[in-house]
Parts: C-alpha cells; structure tokens; sequence
C-alpha cells in the first residue's frame, strides 16, 4: 500500500512540475473552470435558498384569494359577494382585503399600499365572521397579537408605516410626513407613525400600511367595493372544493389558492427561464469547449512529452494516471475555488454580482440577506456535472496517445 | 516541501474552509429560524400572497396574482419588464378551477 502512495505521490510531483511548465495556459485555465464553477454554485445556491425561504414564509399565505375578472383584467370585488361566498359550505371565514399601488414620479418607483387586514371595513361592519384560530398553527396565537404598536394605541387614519426599502429610498422615517396625490388631484399627507423591520424586507420592502378611509380617499373606492377577499376553509383538505364552488357560483370571480402560490415560487429561478438558459448554456458551451479542446487532440509538447515517457520506460498506465492527476488536480482545485467564492458571494455580499439582473427596471429593490440553506445533495450534483467531466475528458484522448509507439510519438510532432 | 505535499496541503485548507462554510450555513439557518418565523408571521398577519422582489410593475411585484394575459402591458419593447419576467413561469398545473 505505501508503495502504491509513493508511486502516485511521485506522478503528482510529476504532474505539477509538468502544469508549471505551461503556467500560463494551466492558471488561464484554472481561472476559467472556476469562474463557471462560481456562476454554476452561485445560481444553485441562491436559487435553491430563495425558493426554501419562499416556501416557508409563503406558508403562511391566504388559503384562497378570491379576485374578479373582467374581460381578462383584475376588476374590484363588490362586498356584496362576501356573503355569497361565506354562504358556500365548508367556508370557516371571508375578510376583504384593501390594497392597490401608488407609482411615485419623484423617484420612479411602485409602493404596495395596503390596509392591514384588522383595519377594513367589512369587518368592522360585521359582514365577516370571527376567525377560528387553529391550536396546531404555530402563527395563530401570533395573529391574534396587534399588529403594530405605537404609543399603545393602534393604526388611525392620517397616519402610515412604511417598509424599510422606502424609507431607505425616500430617507425619511418615523414622525415624517409622505405626500400623496389623491385620484382627484388633492395631495394628502400622511404621518410615518413607524417603519417595518430590516430582516423583513423580502416581503415588506415597498410596503405602506395605512388606514381604509385614507385607501379609500386617496384612490376613490367606494364603501361597496374592495380589492379582493380571502377565504379559509374549514376542512384543508377541502380547499380545491371550495374554490370550485365559489367559480359555480360566482362566475367572475377566480380564486387562487394557496398550492398555486408556492408553486409559482417553486417555479421561480427555473432553469428554464430567460435568464437561466442563458447562464446555463453559457456554462455548458463553455465546457464543450474545454471537453473539444482536450478530446480533439493534444498539443505537440504534450505528444512528444508522452513519447519521452514511454521511451525512458513509463507504462500506458503510468501515463494516463499521471493524466488523471492532472484533470483531478486541475477540476478539484476549481471546483473547491468555485464554490467557496459562490458561497462567499451569496450569503456574505447579497449576491453581489446577480444583483444589476434581479434589481431590472425596480427603482426600489429589497436589501435582503438569504438564509443559507445548502445541502449535500447540491454539491453533489455540482461535483458530478464538473469534476467528472473534466477528468475523463482529459483521460480519454491520452489513452489514445498513449498506446500508440513511443518513436512515432515522437516523429509526429518532430521530436 | 514536495510539490504533492503542497497540493495535499491545498485540498486540506479547501476542505477546511468548505467545512468551516457548511457549519456556517448549519449554524446560520439554526439562528434565522426566529426571523423566518417573524416573516412568515408578517405574512400571516398582512395576509400577503408574494415575496418584494422585482417591484417595477404589477405583474412581476404580486407573480402569483398577475393576470394571466400581462404580455407587453406597458409598452411593446418592455419585454415582459426583462430580465424579471424571464425570471419566473406561469404556474401549468392548475388545481383550482
């Protein structure tokens, strides 16, 4: 056994000093097989993370959205069909839901205002029942908390808490006030009674909570209407059930459950998509090139190299394991390289070099930090489509070489 | 020092670090679990549909309550607001009705 470790100790010493000799071409090379390493990792583990958080945090979503269409466009939700809709058996509770956007011309971006779900007024005219709050929902007891709290008394209206991507943006905070330009043309000023937190902003970042009279003033939406409603159903099992009865019986409405928005996370980042095809196709062209340059034949120092091994006595074998060291030493030093600075680069700098693509057109983007769910079965998957490639395309046409006679090795290339 | 011996010694410090990395990513999702969970009760408690992340229009703001016709809204060339849109898919498999 210690002889076979010397031997292949020796070939790697063998091995390197032969890299060396060609350092620039074997550094480029490094260079590059880690960069796609890194973008490979990069977009695995932000990916994968984005869509783990999502799934957890989207947990907690509606049960069932209920939206009205007409002639294919969101329209608003008369609050006459929340009795229509909380009449369906199996409905445990319907609440409306106010909420809408205010493009802001100053600094270009779209808020998500929205009246907290407490604040509306179809509960507080009775037209919803109670909640049933479920002993085996960990958030329940959370949700039967106020919301938010200033000075002790809760959200009135003339007052608002913004996201922390606003108030970054804008630079104001608590005690400010935000202008507003009403649908007929009056600003309003609303007080910044408080701020979401920072660790929230992947779902609060553009948020405005206000009060339903000022939703209602400043966009001209009369007591009979809100934007949508929600639906929780007794029995979960029972969701796909209802939602069909509620398309039965309102047959403008279009309910999305909650399945539907996971899924719509799960499929987020996927390969698939524009952006994705492109890093991905560009990592894989970028391999053919590597496996074609390493398979369509070896360059005349490397033939006449092999010829000299062998003629001073080097077996086939010897060369083609001194040939897998160099593919193992090559694609192990990128890969370890790669997914450090792609792990770095994700969960320590905020995905520093995705960030012009996600932020796109957005004058406001989220600042947030992902938590980092990495798992064995990405590294695997990560080792599997570049290690092993590299290495039995760097094997393959040096058995080729190698086998053939040491002289005419050497004649071919001159030597 | 034996250049295999440097190369041993390499693969250890990149193992090492990966390792040290791993533990980081263990530890780290460990001590979020409260802050994930004040998120996921936020959205419980606003009764939110979607995740803040491309805010420029509508469709791409709220992806799981976007029309299902949003091709080219805003003007012909915004491309579905690239490379946002090209970020996500409609859902196919739908179960509501």
């Amino acid at each position: 056994m210690n002889v076979w470790i010397e031997k292949q100790r020796y070939l790697i010493d063998f091995t390197i000093s032969s890299l060396l000799r060609r350092k620039v071409k074997n550094i480029g090379l490094l260079c590059l097989y880690t960069l796609i390493v890194f973008i490979l990792a990069s977009t695995m583990f932000f990916t994968y993370s984005i869509k783990k958080e999502a799934a957890f945090i989207l947990q907690g979503s509606p049960e069932i959205v209920v939206q009205k269409i007409i002639a294919g466009r969101h329209d608003l939700f008369p609050v006459d069909y929340l009795q229509e809709i909380k009449a369906i058996r199996g409905v445990a509770n319907v609440e409306s839901r106010l909420w809408g956007y205010y493009y802001d011309s100053l600094v270009g971006a779209n808020y998500t205002l929205l009246v907290p779900p407490n604040q509306t007024e179809a509960q507080q005219t009775g037209r919803t029942t109670s909640v049933e709050i479920d002993s085996s929902d960990p958030h329940a007891l959370e949700a039967t908390k106020p919301l938010f709290e200033y000075d002790g008394t809760p959200l009135e209206a003339g007052t608002l808490i913004i996201g922390n991507g606003v108030a970054r943006m804008r630079n104001i905070g608590k005690g400010d006030f935000m202008p507003f330009m009403a649908f007929d043309g009056q600003i309003m000023n609303l007080k910044i009674v408080n701020t979401l937190s920072s660790s929230s902003e992947l779902v609060s970042s553009d948020l405005m909570l206000m009060h339903a009279d000022d939703f209602r003033k400043l966009f001209g939406i009369d007591n009979k209407f809100v934007t949508d409603a929600i639906v929780t159903v007794k029995n979960p099992s029972e969701v796909v059930m209802v939602a069909t009865k509620i398309k039965k019986r309102l047959h403008t409405a279009r309910p999305i459950i909650r399945d539907e928005i996971l899924r719509t996370y799960e499929s987020i980042f996927n390969w698939r998509g524009g952006m994705m095809i492109v890093i991905f196709s560009a990592a894989v062209l970028a391999f053919v090139i590597f496996a074609w340059d390493k398979a369509s034949g070896l360059s005349a120092d490397e033939r006449q190299e092999i010829g000299i091994l062998k003629a001073v006595g080097w077996e086939t074998s010897d060369v083609i394991q001194m040939k897998f060291w160099e593919g193992a030493i090559v694609s192990l030093s990128a890969f370890f390289n790669g997914v450090i600075l792609a792990y770095i680069h994700v969960f320590f700098t905020g995905s520093a070099v995705f960030e012009p693509a996600l932020k796109g057109w957005s004058a406001l983007y989220p600042n947030f930090k992902l938590t980092p769910f990495v798992n064995a079965e990405q590294l695997t998957t990560l080792f599997f489509l570049t290690v092993v490639p590299y290495t039995v395309a760097t094997i393959v046409p040096i058995w080729r070489a190698a086998t053939i006679d040491p002289d005419s090795a050497m004649r071919h290339t001159g030597g | 020092m034996r250049n295999s011996s440097l190369f041993f010694l390499w693969l250890t410090l990149d193992v090492m670090i990966l390792s040290v990395l791993l533990l980081h990513a263990v530890l780290t999702t460990h001590a979020q679990q409260t802050d994930l969970a004040d998120k996921a009760s936020l959205v419980k408690r606003l009764q939110l549909t979607d995740l803040c992340l491309f805010t420029e229009a509508r469709y791409t703001r709220h992806l799981s309550q976007a029309d299902l016709n949003t091709a080219f809204q805003d003007h012909p060339l915004s491309l579905e607001h690239f490379p946002s849109g090209s970020f996500t898919q409609p859902t196919l498999h739908s179960d509501s009705p």
